[in-house]
């Protein structure tokens, strides 16, 4: 099976600053993907380019096994797309405006009116469905722009900070609708705010200063948040099923003959029997360091190692 | 997909008040010119009528006519076509049109052929109101028509203008007054040729005036209908480049 998006060595510059280096990805159905990173990373960029509204300076982009840059409009047929400020005629009413949508990305005449019933219900809009864009309010423009993103049943949606401006109870609806429209479908949504991403999405990227610096599914992010992890020097090697066989150990990576990352969980205080263990056996203890553990932390240490 | 665009838009002058209001303003002016022409005219009949070959109604009266309609044309066009490009820019709708599986050559025509469907209206309307004269004396069809062409073609031409401006400005004020000045300088060009007594042949083919009054002469040249074919054709392709590039740079 192809990937939906498989996004090859992106790079883009602005002028001679560069906004996206290097980033490779791919995305499969029913993976709901996390962009995380702070203003100004390259998150909007990225998905810009992934939907063709701009073009990279290097690399390749394949929706659905089309390149995007050699055959533009049968790629962006497979893409709904909700830019950080959702593009609204602020003229229309809803209803027109998401059939002007449902045409310009070449619906059937006939199931148009269908098509745009169901992205209503989906995201709330019957009520307000004849009212003009311009007199709803922020929350209900967002809804709009959601629906007009989906409303054609692409392969791939892709939110640009879907839950901006709306109410928490309005934020719990859109979530379950993601989650509901991962099943069937591969999205890409990005955010700033860490616990949108535990709560909806499956895998997490984490981008900062035009690189991504971590890909992880989102069981090994709670794995890296719910074990603290300590590294362990020694001057010998040490027997690694010894250390495993401990009492709150979960994992150990040998990182080199020398130094190992030992993770377990975080109730287990093992620092004393780890080091205990260490000594009783005489492996040479040298250093042990413990390592970082909430999100935040990660997030945090994860942006600013790049800094430095 | 051209189409869809094009009547959206269409759709949207029409919500706004712009379009009604800009139609009754030039029927109201053209009226006004209209009246006046024909008032010369009744003052100067005695005299016509004993010149043998003299100039009929159609010279008289409705030439003018369309002479007056390109020159309000002139300074309306570029306010119809600041907002095309330039506003979508501003309110970042440009983006659904992009993400959308269509091509940029869609964008820019789908939104040439409203502005043209607007201005067709205007021209429409003006082609009537000089039909008024047959309640009272008789039109030559074949100048008429040549009339209505003319001014179509201009007003075509006009619209490519402001719409490649328009891809180019950030703010529609300023695509205006850029298509404006340039329109202007394009209808005047040849002036200066004809004060010194000697026509420049580059500047004269450069005029869209002199072009225009080709066409209202009753004389269909494919000369001057390639020139304005060729004048909206150039300027709706720098217009598709120039959103292109804007993906490119940015």
């Amino acid at each position: 099976m192809t990937a939906l998006i498989e996004a090859k060595n992106l790079s883009r510059f602005y002028g001679r600053q560069c906004a996206v280096e290097n980033v490779s990805f791919n995305l499969n159905k029913g993976e709901i993907l996390g962009f995380l990173g702070k203003n100004g990373a390259g998150k909007t960029t990225t998905m810009q380019m992934l939907c063709g509204c701009l073009a990279p300076s290097a690399g390749q982009i394949l929706i659905n096994g089309i390149d995007l840059l050699d055959q533009p409009k049968q790629a962006k047929a497979a893409l709904g797309y909700l830019p950080d400020t959702p593009p609204l005629y602020k003229d229309l009413s809803v209803h027109e405006f998401l059939h002007y949508c449902a045409r310009l990305h070449r619906v059937p005449r006939q199931r148009c009116a269908k098509a745009v019933h169901k992205a209503e219900q989906r995201c709330g809009l019957e009520s307000v469905r004849h009212r003009l864009i311009n007199q709803l309010s922020k929350g209900f423009q967002q809804r709009v722009g959601i629906a007009q993103s989906i409303l054609h049943e692409p392969d791939v949606i892709i939110l640009d900070e879907p839950t901006v401006g709306l109410d928490p109870i309005q934020i719990q609806d859109i979530r379950q609708l993601i989650k509901q429209l991962g099943e069937q479908h591969g999205i890409i949504l990005s955010t700033h705010i860490l616990s949108e991403v535990q709560q909806s999405c499956s895998h997490v990227q984490i981008i900062d200063q035009g690189r991504l610096i971590l890909t992880e599914s989102i069981a090994g992010l709670n794995r890296l948040m719910n074990t603290e992890r300590i590294n362990l020097r020694t001057r010998l090697p040490v027997d690694i099923d010894t250390l495993k066989a401990l009492n709150g150990i979960t994992a150990v990576e040998a990182k080199s003959p020398h130094e190992y990352i030992v993770h377990f969980h975080t109730k287990a205080a093992v620092t004393d029997r780890l080091a205990a263990c260490v000594l009783e056996n005489q492996w040479g203890l040298e250093a042990i360091t413990p390592l970082k553990k909430s999100m935040e932390d990660i997030f945090i240490s994860l942006t600013s190692q790049t800094h430095t | 997909m051209i189409f869809t665009i094009a009547r959206r838009e269409f759709q949207s002058l029409f919500l706004s008040p712009l379009a009604w209001s800009v139609l009754a303003v030039i029927q109201f002016i053209l009226a006004y010119l209209f009246l006046t022409q024909i008032e010369t005219f009744m003052a100067f009949q005695s005299q016509l009528a004993q010149i043998s070959h003299a100039p009929g109604i159609t010279d008289i009266i409705v030439a003018p006519l369309f002479s007056n309609a390109a020159i309000i044309l002139l300074l309306v066009t570029p306010l119809l076509t600041m907002r095309t490009l330039c506003e979508e820019r501003r309110n970042k709708t440009l983006t659904l049109l992009l993400s959308a599986p269509l091509s940029t050559t869609d964008i820019v025509l789908g939104k040439y052929l409203s502005i043209i469907g607007l201005l067709a209206c205007i021209v429409a309307m003006t082609g009537l109101m000089s039909l008024a004269l047959l309640f009272g004396g008789e039109l030559d069809f074949g100048k008429w028509f040549c009339n209505l062409l003319g001014l179509l073609l201009l007003t075509a031409a006009f619209a490519a203008l402001g719409l490649y401006l328009s891809s180019l400005a950030s703010h529609p004020t300023i695509a205006a007054i850029g298509s404006f000045g340039l329109l202007l300088l394009l209808w005047i060009i040849d002036w200066k040729a004809g004060l010194q007594n000697q026509s420049s042949d580059v500047l004269e083919y450069i005029s869209m005036l002199h072009h225009f009054q080709n066409l209202q002469s009753g004389l269909l040249d494919s000369q001057d209908v390639l020139y304005f074919v060729l004048f909206c054709a150039t300027f709706l392709i720098l217009s598709i480049f120039r959103l292109e590039y804007e993906r490119l740079q940015k």
